[in-house]
């Protein structure tokens, strides 16, 4: 019978605006059990009359990390990331367990330096298990070539653009591609549209390489792309999905 | 220890005030009236044509139903509350299907009574597994219509299994058959960590609990 994933009580370390509408919630948890990157926790919140709710978010963090951090987006409607964005202060304690999921993560260990790339296929906050990714094959120093493709609405919509460009500038093996589908700066020389057949036939790897992806955004954008790797012959098993859907606030 | 945690300035949404409909959802769950899509992996495309429906393993006959014979057995529309262990339960959603019943009439399980589970199977490789005794007896159907509607390929078209009173994870998307067997091995979510039962009302979302 397997351990039952007990609710811990962690607390808010440091709290950062990432973009207008979404921060990360950075949390020490003393009773933390390393995680896969990828994996995702459960938040539970608690009113004063008994009253709970619970979400799932992915971790952000790679697992060697000192702090958990989580990505939350703001979801107008919903009613636990309106509390974690809006409400949640440094210093509050947040009840959560995990880590959870053992299908879309990713181990550097299992890779190897000249072994398939690594295609990641972003939108929105759907960017959060992938960064976990990223972090951890940064800290790893497995150099798998990895390509992330990253769909925002606009600029300043893209969750940890100077983390990423920072990573990038530093390793010649990491790409990443923006595409802003509703407002482009002056001069953007990145894609203007959302995700399509043409985008990843000339930015994804070719499907020869045996590449292994992992796609992670709203339901609409993990079917297109999902469906169009098919078509361009990557291996239906070597692709992963995560939905972000409009409930997952 | 933990059971007195209070999340600091969380109020939540306003209480369902209609009782019987608050009773309708599980612990840990809310109320929604979107139907969100989850799976794996990339969407199975099967065609009509070269879809069947199989059941085999330990039993002495196996059996098999093309898209057509599986057409003209006898079908059930259904309103049932749906429970996703991504924590969303949707009320009185409308299914049309054949019941599991009906499949499996042919075979004498009482003469095999050592036969207790099923492996359901699907396009795409998904697995999960489920105790015989929770499809049997009209609690679960293999559904191809959703609101009187051709299931979508994301909701699982053509078919999938519908097993409501369990997560939703257990309702297989994409399934083409069944392998009834002898002992309760793991499927796919089961083997990655999520409860290998998967009672919504007992909050069995992950392994232990």
């Amino acid at each position: 019978m397997a351990l039952q994933l007990k609710w811990q009580i962690g607390t808010a370390v440091e709290i950062r605006q990432e973009t207008p509408s979404v921060k990360s919630l950075i949390i020490d948890l003393p009773d933390w059990t390393t995680h896969l990157a990828g994996q995702h926790v459960d938040v539970r919140l608690t009113a004063e009359d008994g009253y709970q709710a619970q979400r799932s978010y992915s971790i952000a963090s790679a697992p060697e990390d000192k702090y958990l951090m989580l990505t939350v987006e703001r979801i107008g409607d919903g009613e636990v990331s309106p509390y974690l964005t809006d409400v949640l202060e440094v210093g509050y304690q947040v009840e959560l367990r995990g880590p959870i999921g053992g299908y879309f993560v990713w181990n550097a260990a299992d890779m190897q330096d000249n072994g398939p790339p690594l295609l990641l296929v972003a939108g929105g906050s759907g960017i959060a298990p992938l960064m976990a990714m990223v972090r951890h094959r940064a800290n790893s120093n497995r150099r798998v070539p990895t390509k992330l493709l990253y769909s925002s609405r606009s600029y300043d919509d893209i969750i940890y653009r100077e983390e990423l460009d920072r990573l990038v500038a530093s390793d010649s093996s990491l790409r990443v591609l923006h595409s802003l589908t509703r407002q482009q700066p002056e001069n953007w020389i990145g894609y203007g549209r959302r995700i399509d057949r043409e985008m990843l036939a000339e930015s994804a790897w070719p499907p020869d390489e045996k590449p292994l992806a992992y796609i992670c955004g709203p339901t609409a954008l993990v079917e297109t792309v999902a469906n169009h790797l098919l078509e361009l012959g990557y291996e239906p098993e070597r692709i992963k999905t995560e939905r972000f859907g409009p409930t997952g606030g | 220890m933990v059971e007195k945690f209070i999340s600091r300035g969380f109020k939540g949404r306003a209480r369902e005030t209609d009782t019987t409909r608050r009773e309708r959802v599980p612990p840990g769950q809310f109320e929604t009236n979107e139907f969100p899509v989850l799976s794996a992996g990339p969407t199975p495309r099967t065609s009509l044509e070269r879809w069947d429906f199989s059941i085999y393993g330990d039993i002495t006959e196996d059996l098999k139903w093309t898209w057509n014979e599986f057409q003209q057995l006898p079908r059930e529309t259904v309103t049932v509350d749906i429970h996703c262990v991504t924590k969303w339960t949707k009320l009185d959603t409308v299914w049309t299907g054949v019941s599991v019943d009906t499949l499996l009439d042919d075979i004498d399980l009482d003469a095999q009574s050592d036969v207790g589970y099923l492996m359901a199977f699907c396009d795409g490789g998904y697995t999960t597994n489920l105790p015989l005794d929770d499809v049997r007896g009209g609690k679960a159907w293999i559904a191809f219509e959703y609101n009187r509607q051709p299931l979508a390929p994301e909701h699982g078209g053509p078919a999938r299994l519908l097993v409501p009173h369990l997560y939703f994870w257990k309702s297989a998307k994409w399934v083409r058959g069944f392998k009834l067997v002898r002992e309760n091995r793991p499927g796919f979510w089961e083997s990655a960590g999520y409860h290998n039962y998967g009672d919504p009302w007992k909050e069995q979302r992950y392994a232990g609990d």
